[in-house]
């Protein structure tokens, strides 16, 4: 490793959270403006209702749910560094673990909240408790993405205990409620025998914890559709077909990611060439079982052309649905494999680019499956309004999932302000284990 | 003694107001007509029509009585295809009842065609008050529900609005409140009642009722009365009838003889609404493409 000859202090120096030169500062603050428009939106959706938005009785999901089910996608890959990775001794995914878990935890906090921005009554969402009904697949949606925000937000603090001692060390560089918030959350740790044994056994049980229920989480948001009778939703695909897509764009979201802060803190002796190159190829691996699952979720029911999947299905694959459609099948899946496959691809800039078109054919994937399937139902869109018989998102869906999305960004930019992306203990004990070999 | 006590009290808490002389200025004077009625002892006896008083609107039943339904009944429709042609005047008053928001159907009437050759025709759709409701099964909060006398229906005043019974149910039956509705107040001010539908809720979800505060009453459903050439049939599966107003027939009969059949029976869905097949017209599908034109052209004016 290149980190051989780096000194305990260096580390420290070099891995903790810094302030915002100029580009992050404009970064943060274009943030906060999208948010703020999407907030506006908002306003004027609570006020006015639904009906802002361009939604109507057959379409009656649309971008928000899109949305929400690209959160909760790209929450996964929390559970895949840190949990899978871990209990299979993967050891250089230390440095991204952090990175991972802090884009499950904002992902998973947004995909919450976007779903109560679709509901036509939020304020009634006590009712959920109040009224509970176990039988439905959007309660256990609810048991199982709190379940996994509790875990995963576990699963950030407790590594990252042995942190805030040198978070604390450092006081006086940054502002004064920071160094409050570290001693806080941090000052009971001693890094005792006794505090390492129970906070490794913690995170052993955790990591064990978490698959299960990450396979819950977007199995059971698989199941909001797959328990509808709808072509293009009545699948028994479904579930792992989401879940492997999950991964995959969480992977992606994880490559961004590692090329920014490396870039924007200068961690080039921390996240590697090498890093980029095994990162590329779990996610060649994981957008080849992606391609998988889809050619079984279209192949299959376009052989035999059912009357009712034969709408939905020429639809996508020739008719108004089919530029999106192929787009997202090169640029989320097709591409990145070309491209991931050479070594050449795996360099960290073509890394970069490869992951960005990985999420945003993600994202566009997600539109594709919830959109087209409501636009074919089984008896004819006749005697309804004529604007029913369409949709594209009106300007407030836009403003909301974009604001939800920029929303997510600023969890995870003001995280890297705060906290350090990269684990400062783990790095400095591992690097003291290589030197010693 | 304590008896004299009581009486006082009772006295005391009553109005002095005699409840067995008539109201001094509601006097009523006799108009000379006649009504003949039948007494609880099963004597005619004669009444003069001043006498009568309109029976004030019966008090709507609370929201547990709703949920609950009528006991020892099972509401079935049957639908006649062969008798439709696309008149509408179903919607119209089924509309005008529940104060249908902007078109927002609750009945709607689609031209079917099932296969290339054969003959189109005009298809009434209600809710189908499924016996195994996917709408039913997907609600979080209970808000719509399945009633004994088999009937689903919605509360209004529990919906969140998450939308998901609208993907669930295949016969796309189900209308939101986008917008706030534009209701009279009078009827924006009332008690929602999950037998009336009204009034309708923004955020929320809505749908044919099977109208149960009509069949209380022992009267018919909107659509089904409001109907003139008798295209829907409504009654009691127990009871084995079904009626349009002028023709009852009984049920068993009328769905083995002319073939009745249900929507999407292959989804298991099990329907209440049943259809007799489009065979032996009274009406040609054109007559129904005519009416569609003329009512698009009066749109326009």
């Amino acid at each position: 490793m290149e980190t051989h000859q780096l000194t305990a202090a260096k580390i420290t120096h070099d891995l903790m959270p810094q302030p915002f030169g100029m580009k992050g500062k404009i970064w943060t603050a274009a943030l906060i403006i999208i948010c703020a428009i999407g907030a506006y939106a908002y306003y004027r959706q609570l006020r006015y209702g639904l009906t802002v938005t361009n939604m109507g009785d057959y379409v009656s999901w649309g971008i928000y749910i899109s949305n929400f089910v690209f959160f909760v996608a790209i929450s996964l890959v929390g559970s895949l560094i840190t949990a899978i990775f871990r209990l299979t001794n993967v050891k250089w995914s230390t440095p991204l673990t952090r990175i991972a878990e802090i884009i499950a935890v904002s992902a998973i906090v947004f995909a919450s909240l976007i779903i109560i921005v679709d509901m036509g009554r939020p304020e009634r969402l006590v009712n959920i408790f109040s009224h509970g009904r176990l039988q439905s697949p959007i309660m256990w949606d609810v048991v199982v993405i709190s379940t996994y925000l509790v875990i995963s937000l576990l699963l950030l603090y407790i590594p990252m205990l042995p942190d805030y001692k040198f978070m604390i060390e450092s006081k006086g560089k940054g502002p004064k409620w920071m160094s409050k918030g570290y001693k806080f959350f941090g000052s009971f740790w001693k890094g005792t025998g006794e505090q390492t044994r129970i906070s490794k056994k913690a995170v052993l049980i955790l990591s064990i914890l978490i698959i299960p229920v990450a396979f819950c989480i977007h199995t059971v948001t698989s199941w909001l559709f797959a328990t509808t009778y709808r072509p293009g939703w009545d699948s028994t695909n479904f579930g792992a077909y989401f879940v492997s897509g999950a991964f995959l764009v969480g992977a992606g979201a994880v490559v961004v990611a590692m090329y920014v802060f490396r870039n924007a803190y200068k961690l080039q002796s921390y996240i590697t060439v090498k890093h980029f190159d095994r990162m590329g190829k779990v996610v060649v691996m994981l957008a080849l079982l992606y391609l998988y699952f889809n050619v079984n979720e279209y192949l299959v029911p376009a052989f035999k052309m059912k009357k009712h999947e034969e709408a939905h299905l020429s639809n996508l694959f020739a008719g108004e649905f089919a530029p999106m459609f192929w787009f997202a099948i090169l640029i989320g899946m097709i591409i990145p494999i070309l491209v991931l496959v050479f070594p050449k691809g795996r360099k960290p800039l073509p890394m970069f680019i490869a992951g960005c078109m990985v999420v945003i054919g993600a994202w566009f994937k997600r539109y594709l499956i919830v959109t087209p399937t409501l636009l074919h139902p089984f008896l004819p869109m006749h005697d309804a309004p004529e604007k029913f018989k369409h949709y594209f998102p009106s300007w407030e869906e836009w403003a909301i999932a974009m604001g939800s999305l920029a929303g997510a960004l600023l969890i995870i930019t003001l995280f890297a302000r705060i906290f350090p992306v990269i684990p400062i203990h783990e790095t400095i004990e591992e690097n003291h284990e290589t030197a010693e070999k | 003694m304590v008896t004299g006590l009581l009486a006082s009290v009772a006295a005391a808490g009553c109005s002095d107001k005699d409840p067995f002389t008539p109201d001094t200025d509601q006097q009523v004077v006799a108009s000379g007509q006649k009504v003949k009625l039948l007494s609880v002892d099963g004597e005619v006896i004669e009444v003069d029509k001043a006498f009568l008083k309109p029976v004030p609107e019966l008090p709507q039943v609370s929201n547990t009585e709703a949920r609950r339904g009528i006991p020892g009944k099972k509401f079935v429709m049957v639908i006649d295809l062969s008798r439709c042609k696309n008149l509408k005047k179903c919607q119209e008053a089924c509309n005008h009842a529940h104060f249908v928001p902007d078109a927002q159907n609750w009945i709607k009437i689609h031209p079917m065609q099932d296969a290339e050759h054969e003959a189109p025709y005009w298809q009434p759709t209600t809710c189908m008050h499924c016996d195994e409701p996917p709408c039913v099964k997907v609600c979080p909060v209970d808000a719509t529900f399945k009633r004994q006398d088999g009937i689903v229906l919605i509360d209004s005043d529990r919906c969140i609005g998450c939308r998901f019974c609208m993907a669930g149910c295949p016969y796309s039956t189900r209308v939101f409140n986008w917008e706030k509705p534009d209701l009279p107040e009078e009827i924006s001010t009332k008690h929602y009642s999950c037998e009336t539908s009204i009034p309708q809720k923004k955020g929320t979800v809505g749908k044919c009722d099977f109208c149960p505060d009509m069949v209380r009453k022992g009267e018919l459903p909107h659509c089904v009365s409001a109907c003139p050439n008798g295209v829907f049939f409504f009654g009691d599966m127990y009871e084995d009838s079904v009626s349009n107003g002028p023709e009852t027939f009984r049920f068993s009969d009328l769905i083995r003889d002319k073939a009745g059949y249900r929507l999407l029976e292959d989804l298991g869905t099990k329907p209440s609404v049943y259809y007799l097949p489009p065979v032996n017209r009274n009406f040609k599908f054109e007559d129904g493409l005519k009416i569609e034109e003329e009512r698009k052209n009066e749109k326009v004016k």
